[in-house]
């Protein structure tokens, strides 16, 4: 009798695999393109944000869908990944001269920094319930945004100052360079992100979240959600398994802060605004809670559309605005839920029909079980 | 000694008074029973044992262990599983799945020979084990709390009315069970409003009334009481 465990593994290993060979395939498609010459410069410049769009939004995915929590304020772990990755990426420059090293040491940090955060915020937050957690993550979005504003950090031989409100507090001694000028953010940092680098991250982003939510722990966290005074009765400890995942969220947003961060050689504070968190909110709310899948899809495809719409010109939000609550629609309307299944199960009839006439065994998804 | 002592337990909802200097002991191999109209502090009992409230003043002793402050997930581990009111399952899981969360605390190796035993004892969720337990009917649902409950292999079960919204030939189910688990050795903390069916399984039974407690006895003593069967057996 084989065991509903085993099962499961099962499923969720050829889930997982089925999410790396997605990935893989993109990029190798992407890349193969890019050599061809076949990508518009515009779509390149979107390549580096797109991965970053994806790790938010599985990440994000991992507290909203899996864990249950609504939060707010990804977009500020993204900001405190992305410039403490700055600071480490530029005052490493000297010491490390190859470039992916430091981007890796800068992602290292910028995870730690925003995990570290997330670990602040969620002790206290993750005891509140439903609505008022949605409220304390929005306000921890904001005033990140309003400090990483008013923040002024420089380096020079001595290491690395940092003054608040005005540049002039910022003294530094000869040869110091400012690195992050309060409103005007961080300038001139050298961009150290590539496209393999998102790609990998991603992969690096998948690999972490899939095996958290297949672990013991994210049955215990899948639990959480699903009845939370029986799994206390089950003898889980709320906390812990809620802070697991929030923690682990917030870090791989840093990661993707610092990605995108060394992407440009400049970065405000203001990009990382409330609008950040519920636009990768949206990547996670239309690829389906729960669905790291669906987070990948909609995430590259929702940072493509805008720059898709650019023909639109004007009216490119009101467009954007007009596919996205089409598509929510679509997916959520029974008719035409019911119609994508029937085309589905037509797809799946043809290429039965195909491999039967080539004389091959069916071994279709699920069935030899 | 007593496997549970509970001595004198003050518990508030913040200036509610709900629980008043209530004291019982369970014994092992017992089955306990405390019954009481709606609003006794029946449940708030139960939740202050296995660690949700906590008691203003006290002390509840688990096998001579003073549960002062232990949480929750803890006193699961020290062998006391609640099977908590209104059929708590994990909705979205498989049966097997939700038997396999509840041995969330023991040991990987026993969790095999944990289900092959609820399974021994409820042939109906064997059937049912692949199925969402949010398919369940509301006697298969309670079957699968208690199963659950059970997977932590528990010195002290405490199940919370096992009973509720249940059809009359499920909630005798559900007794020849609790039953049958007592003929098997198993400690009992049975929290009922069905008085009836709950004194009929008891060793011994506490009357709760707004909060403390206002009779005790065996179940037959009880069941022949004029003041229990004018409050609770309806003459």
């Amino acid at each position: 009798m084989k065991t509903e465990k085993k099962r499961r593994l099962r499923r969720n290993t050829r889930r997982s695999l089925i999410n790396y060979a997605i990935v893989i395939a993109a990029y190798a498609i992407v890349q193969a393109l890019n050599a061809g010459g076949n990508i518009k410069s515009s779509l390149q410049g979107q390549l580096v944000p797109i991965c970053a769009y994806i790790v938010m939004a599985v990440s994000l995915n991992l507290v909203v869908g899996v864990s249950g929590e609504l939060s707010l304020g990804h977009a500020g772990f993204m900001s405190i990944g992305a410039f403490t990755g700055i600071v480490a990426a530029t005052a490493l420059q000297a010491a490390i001269p190859m470039g992916w090293v430091r981007l890796l040491i800068a992602m290292v940090v910028g995870a730690a920094f925003a995990g570290l955060f997330g670990l602040l915020v969620g002790v206290p937050v993750l005891r509140l319930r439903g609505d008022y957690l949605a409220i304390v993550t929005l306000a921890f979005g904001e005033i990140v945004k309003n400090i990483m504003n008013i923040l002024y950090v420089g380096i020079d031989e001595k290491g690395v100052h940092i003054a608040a409100l005005e540049g002039s507090r910022l003294v530094l001694a000869e040869g110091g360079v400012p690195l992050i000028k309060g409103p005007m953010g961080a300038v001139g940092v050298a961009k150290l992100s590539t496209f393999t680098a998102g790609f990998l991250l991603v992969l690096v982003t998948l690999f972490v979240v899939q095996n958290l939510v297949d672990s013991r722990a994210g049955r215990a966290i899948l639990a959480l959600r699903d009845n939370r005074i029986a799994a206390e009765s089950v003898g889980l400890s709320v906390t812990k398994y809620k802070l697991m995942a929030f923690v682990t969220s917030a870090a791989l947003a840093g990661a993707a802060g610092v990605l995108y961060g060394l992407n440009y050689t400049g970065l405000a504070a203001k990009k990382f605004d409330f609008n950040t968190s519920i636009l990768v909110l949206v990547f996670v709310v239309l690829g389906g809670m729960g669905n790291i899948r669906g987070s990948i899809i909609a995430a590259a495809l929702l940072t493509i559309l805008p720059e898709a719409l650019r023909e639109f010109a004007d009216f490119r939000m009101l467009a954007y605005a007009i596919v996205l609550i089409l598509v929510m629609l679509a997916t959520n309307n029974p008719t035409m839920q019911q119609f994508f299944a029937a085309v589905m199960e037509k797809v799946r009839g043809t290429f039965r029909e195909l491999f039967q006439k080539n004389g091959e065994t069916v071994k279709g998804g699920g069935n030899h079980e | 000694m007593a496997l549970l002592k509970v001595d004198t337990i003050h518990v508030y909802y913040g200036s509610i008074h709900a629980v008043k200097g209530v004291s019982f002991e369970v014994n092992e191999g017992e089955v306990v029973t405390l019954i009481g109209a709606n609003g006794a502090g029946k449940s708030t009992v139960l939740n202050t044992i296995s660690g949700l409230l906590h008691p203003r003043s006290g002390s509840i002793e688990f096998e001579g262990k003073d549960l002062k402050g232990v949480p929750p997930h803890k006193i699961v581990e020290h062998g006391l599983a609640q099977c908590p009111e209104g059929r708590r399952i994990f909705l979205q899981m498989t049966v097997e799945d939700n038997l396999e969360m509840g041995a969330f605390t023991q040991p990987g190796s026993t969790i095999a020979g944990g289900i092959a035993d609820v399974y021994k004892r409820f042939p109906r969720l064997e059937e049912r084990r692949r199925q969402v337990a949010g398919t369940l009917s509301g006697g298969e649902q309670q079957m699968l709390a208690m199963g659950r409950a059970l997977m932590s292999r528990p010195k002290l079960l405490m199940l919370d009315e096992p009973s509720m919204g249940l059809a009359p030939i499920l909630v005798e189910q559900i007794f020849d069970i609790i039953r049958e688990l007592h003929k098997a050795g198993t400690t009992i903390l049975l929290v009922e409003q069905n008085a009836q069916a709950a004194l009929s399984v008891a060793d011994r039974a506490y009357v709760l009334e707004t909060g403390t407690v206002s009779l005790s006895g065996t179940g037959a003593e009880l069941m022949a009481s004029d003041k229990v069967r004018e409050a609770y057996l309806g003459g």
